[in-house]
C-alpha cells in the first residue's frame, strides 16, 4: 500500500517540504490531520457510465475497479474522503451533454469520470472543455478526444480506436493477406477504427476492398454477410461491442464464412463475449492492449483483488477503471488532494507512469496512453496472449495542439 | 445463372426472412394498439422476457423446445396479471396514462432483469437438430435455425389468420378492432376479450423473444431495439389489422435488406422512408380503418 511512481514522489517533495515523508507513507493515514483547514470538504468524483442497457456490464466494471484502486490506498484521494456522484448515462448521445452538466453545475463535480461509448464521449469532453473541468475517460476510444479536441484537463486511461485497429493492420499485412473487408456499425467509432486497420494494412501493400456499414445499433447482419461471401476478401476486419459482437462472431460462424475467411477485430470483437459466443469465436484473433495469460504480477494481483471484491472476473473494462483509479490517486497525491493546484495536478498526471495489470504504460503529450498493443487468439473463454503486435504504440495524436 | 443474381436471390430470401421475424414481433403488438387502442411501450420489454425466461429455462432443462413449453405459459399469465392489475383502471383514461404506465413497466423489467439475470450477454444454444447450415453459392451458407425461424413464423402467421378469419373469436376481435362501443353494445364481455386480446399480445412478443434468443444472443435493453421497429411495422401495416402487419413486416424487411446492399449511406433512412411514402398514400396504413 504505497504510493508507487517515482514521479510522485519527487513532486511531492517539491511541493510541500519533507514532513509528508518520502513518499512511502499512505497518504491517507498522514494527510486528514495536517490539512485539517480548507481540506475537510469530500472530494467529489462524477461517475458518468452506463449503469443501464446494452453497456451495463462494462460501466460496473470500471466503476468497481476504480473504487477498488481507490479503496487499495486507503479510500482517500490525496487525503480527502471521495464521494461518489454516479450518473447513467444510457449510452446515449443525446442526452450526453445535458447528464455532464448536470454533474458540474448541480453536483459541482472536481472531476468527471466517463464514459464507454464513443458518441456519449463527445458531449462530455464539450462540458469538459467548456467549463474547464478535470475529465478522464476510462475507454472510449473515439480519437478525436485526444487528437483536435486535446486539452490540458483530459485524460485517457483506455486507448484510441486507432490503436488495436492499426495494430491488427500490421498484424494481417505481416500474414501475407492482400485483400480485406471492414465491417461496422456506422459511427464514429467504427469508422475509425476500420479506417486505421486499413491505413496500416494498406503500409503492408494490403487493400481494404470492402467496407460495410450498417445503422447503429442494428444486428440483423445477414444481408452483409451476403456482401461479403459475394467478393470473397482473404480477411475480415469488423468493430462490434457487446450484444453486437455476439451476434456478429455467431452470424458469421453460421453464414459458413468462418472456416474460409478469417475474422479478426480489436478485442472489443471477443471480449466479455465469449461464453455468448461459444464455438464461433474460438480460434479468432484479435488485437487489444490487454490480454489473458499476461506474465505480470502486477495483473495477478489485480485479478485476484478484483475477484474478491466483486465476486466477477476482471476484465479490460475493469483493468482501465482501475488505471482511472490510479491515475487520480497519482495526481492528487502530488498537490496533496488540492484541486485548485490545477497545473501542478495536470503535470503530475502527464508524468505518472501508470503500474497498469496491462503492464506499465505512460501517458503521451496528448494525454493517451503509450502502451503495447496485444495479439490474442481465442481459446475456450479466454482472450489469451499470442505476441506482443506492436510495441510501445502511440496515437499519432493529429491534431492535437499538445502533442 | 450468373453469381450477381444468385446473391440477388439470397438477398431476398434474407429480406423475407427478416420481415417474418418482424412480423412475430408485430403481430402482438397490433392485436393490443388495434383492439384495446393501448399504446404498449413494455411491448419489447415482453420480448426481453421471452428470450431471457428461453435462455433460463434452457439452461435448466438442456432444450429450447422444452423451455418454450414452460416459458409460454408463463408469459400467458404474466399477461393476465398486468391486465387485471395495472392496465384495467386506465382503460377510461387518455392515451398519455398508459405511455406512462408501459414506459415505467419498461423499467421495472429492465431492473428486474439485470437483478435476476445480470447485465452479460448471454447466448442460447440452438437445438442439436437444427444446428447445421444449408450450403448456398459462393462458400455462403444460410443456417438451418434461420429457416426454421421463418418457418414457424409463417405457421405462426397462418394459425393468426385462421383464429381471425374463420372462428368466433376472431370475428369478435375483428369487430373489436372495428368498432369497440358496437360490439360492447351486442352484449359481448368487452373486459373478457381485452383480457384475452392482451394475454395472447404479451404471449406472442415473448415467444419471438424465445424463438430469437438462440439467433439474436440475449443481452440488456435486447427489447427496445425491436419496439421502434415494431411500431414502425404496425403503423405501415394499419393499426389492428394482423394481415396489414405480416405485409407492412415483409415490405420493412426487404427495405432494409436492400436498403443495406444499394444504398449503405442511407440504409437507416429506408425503412422510414418507407413508412413516410405509405402513410402519404394511406394515412391510416396499408389495412387501417379510417377514425
Amino acid at each position: 500500500m504505497k504510493i508507487e511512481t517515482g514521479i510522485t514522489t519527487s513532486r511531492r517533495r517539491v511541493l510541500k517540504g519533507m514532513a509528508a515523508g518520502a513518499g512511502t507513507i499512505v497518504a491517507a493515514s498522514v494527510v486528514p490531520t495536517r490539512f485539517a483547514i480548507g481540506q475537510q470538504a469530500k472530494l467529489k468524483l462524477g461517475l458518468m457510465l452506463p449503469y443501464s442497457g446494452t453497456y451495463a456490464a462494462l460501466g460496473k466494471n470500471i466503476d468497481d475497479a476504480l473504487r477498488l484502486a481507490i479503496n487499495e490506498k486507503g479510500g482517500k484521494l490525496g487525503g480527502r474522503e471521495v464521494d461518489y456522484v454516479t450518473l447513467d448515462d444510457e449510452s446515449d448521445p443525446a442526452k450526453s451533454a445535458d447528464n455532464a452538466n448536470r454533474l458540474v453545475t448541480r453536483d459541482k463535480v472536481d472531476f468527471l469520470i466517463g464514459t464507454v461509448s464513443s458518441g456519449v464521449q463527445m458531449g462530455i469532453d464539450k462540458v469538459a472543455t467548456d467549463n474547464d473541468v478535470m475529465l478522464i475517460i476510462p475507454n472510449a476510444g473515439v480519437s478525436a478526444a485526444t487528437r483536435e479536441l486535446c486539452a490540458p484537463n483530459i485524460f485517457r486511461t483506455s486507448f484510441s480506436n486507432w490503436q488495436p485497429a492499426y495494430a491488427m493492420g500490421v498484424v494481417a499485412a505481416a500474414q501475407g493477406k492482400k485483400r480485406a473487408a471492414v465491417i461496422s456499425w456506422d459511427y464514429a467509432a467504427g469508422k475509425e477504427s476500420n479506417d486505421a486497420f486499413s491505413e496500416a494494412f494498406a503500409k503492408g501493400s494490403g487493400k481494404t476492398e470492402q467496407q460495410l456499414y450498417l445503422p447503429f445499433p442494428q444486428v440483423e447482419f445477414q444481408p452483409l454477410l451476403t456482401q461479403i461471401a459475394a467478393a470473397k476478401p482473404e480477411l475480415v476486419y469488423a468493430f462490434f461491442a457487446g450484444g453486437g459482437a455476439v451476434k456478429f462472431v455467431k452470424d458469421y460462424a453460421a453464414a459458413g464464412l468462418k472456416a474460409s475467411i478469417p475474422l479478426v477485430g480489436p478485442g472489443f470483437l471477443t471480449d466479455g463475449t465469449l461464453e455468448a459466443q461459444g464455438d464461433a469465436a474460438q480460434g479468432m484473433e484479435t488485437t487489444l492492449h490487454y490480454a489473458d495469460g499476461l506474465d505480470n504480477a502486477k495483473d495477478k494481483a489485480f485479478r485476484a483483488a478484483f475477484k474478491k471484491a466483486t465476486t466477477r472476473d476482471a476484465d479490460v473494462y475493469a483493468v482501465q477503471g482501475y488505471d482511472s483509479g490510479q491515475l487520480l490517486l497519482a495526481g492528487l497525491a502530488a498537490v496533496k488532494g488540492d484541486v485548485g493546484a490545477r497545473k501542478d495536478l495536470i503535470a503530475a498526471m502527464a508524468k505518472t507512469e501508470i503500474d497498469s495489470p496491462r503492464g506499465k504504460f505512460s501517458l503521451s503529450k496528448a494525454h493517451n496512453p503509450v502502451q503495447d498493443i496485444y495479439l490474442r487468439r481465442v481459446q475456450g473463454l479466454e482472450n489469451r496472449f499470442v505476441s506482443v503486435a506492436v510495441k510501445a504504440l502511440a496515437d499519432p495524436a493529429t491534431g492535437c495542439k499538445m502533442a | 445463372m450468373s453469381d450477381a443474381f444468385i446473391f440477388f436471390l439470397i438477398q431476398l430470401l434474407n429480406g423475407v426472412q427478416y420481415g417474418l421475424l418482424l412480423f412475430l414481433i408485430a403481430s402482438g403488438l397490433t392485436l393490443v394498439f388495434g383492439i384495446m387502442g393501448i399504446i404498449n411501450l413494455a411491448h419489447g420489454s415482453f420480448y426481453m422476457l421471452g428470450a431471457y425466461l428461453a435462455f433460463w429455462f434452457a439452461e435448466a432443462t438442456g432444450s429450447l423446445g422444452l423451455a418454450i413449453l414452460i416459458a409460454v405459459p408463463i408469459a400467458i399469465l404474466l399477461g393476465l396479471a398486468l391486465e387485471v392489475v395495472v392496465f384495467r383502471p386506465l382503460y377510461g383514461r387518455d392515451h398519455l396514462y398508459q405511455v406512462l404506465l408501459t414506459y415505467g413497466l419498461i423499467l421495472v423489467m429492465e431492473e428486474t432483469r439485470s437483478l435476476i439475470f445480470g447485465d452479460d450477454v448471454h447466448g442460447v444454444k440452438v437445438p442439436s437438430f437444427l444446428d447445421f447450415s444449408v450450403p448456398l453459392a459462393g462458400g455462403l451458407s444460410y443456417p438451418t435455425y434461420r429457416l426454421a425461424m421463418s418457418a414457424i413464423c409463417l405457421a405462426l402467421a397462418g394459425g393468426m389468420y385462421f383464429v381471425i378469419q374463420r372462428t368466433r373469436l376472431g370475428m369478435i376481435i375483428r369487430a373489436g378492432a372495428a368498432n369497440r362501443e358496437m360490439v360492447q353494445s351486442l352484449g359481448i364481455d368487452v373486459g373478457l376479450l381485452f383480457r384475452v386480446v392482451f394475454a395472447v399480445g404479451v404471449a406472442l412478443a415473448a415467444f419471438a423473444g424465445m424463438i430469437a434468443a438462440p439467433a439474436a444472443s440475449v443481452y440488456p435493453g435486447m427489447g427496445n431495439q425491436v419496439l421502434i421497429i415494431s411500431f414502425v411495422v404496425v403503423v405501415i401495416g394499419g393499426i389492428g389489422s394482423v394481415k396489414g402487419a405480416f405485409l407492412a413486416s415483409l415490405l420493412v424487411g426487404l427495405a432494409d435488406t436492400f436498403g443495406q446492399v444499394l444504398a449503405p449511406q442511407i440504409a437507416g433512412m429506408t425503412v422510414y422512408v418507407l413508412m413516410a411514402a405509405v402513410l402519404l398514400w394511406r394515412p391510416t396504413g396499408l389495412f387501417g380503418h379510417g377514425t
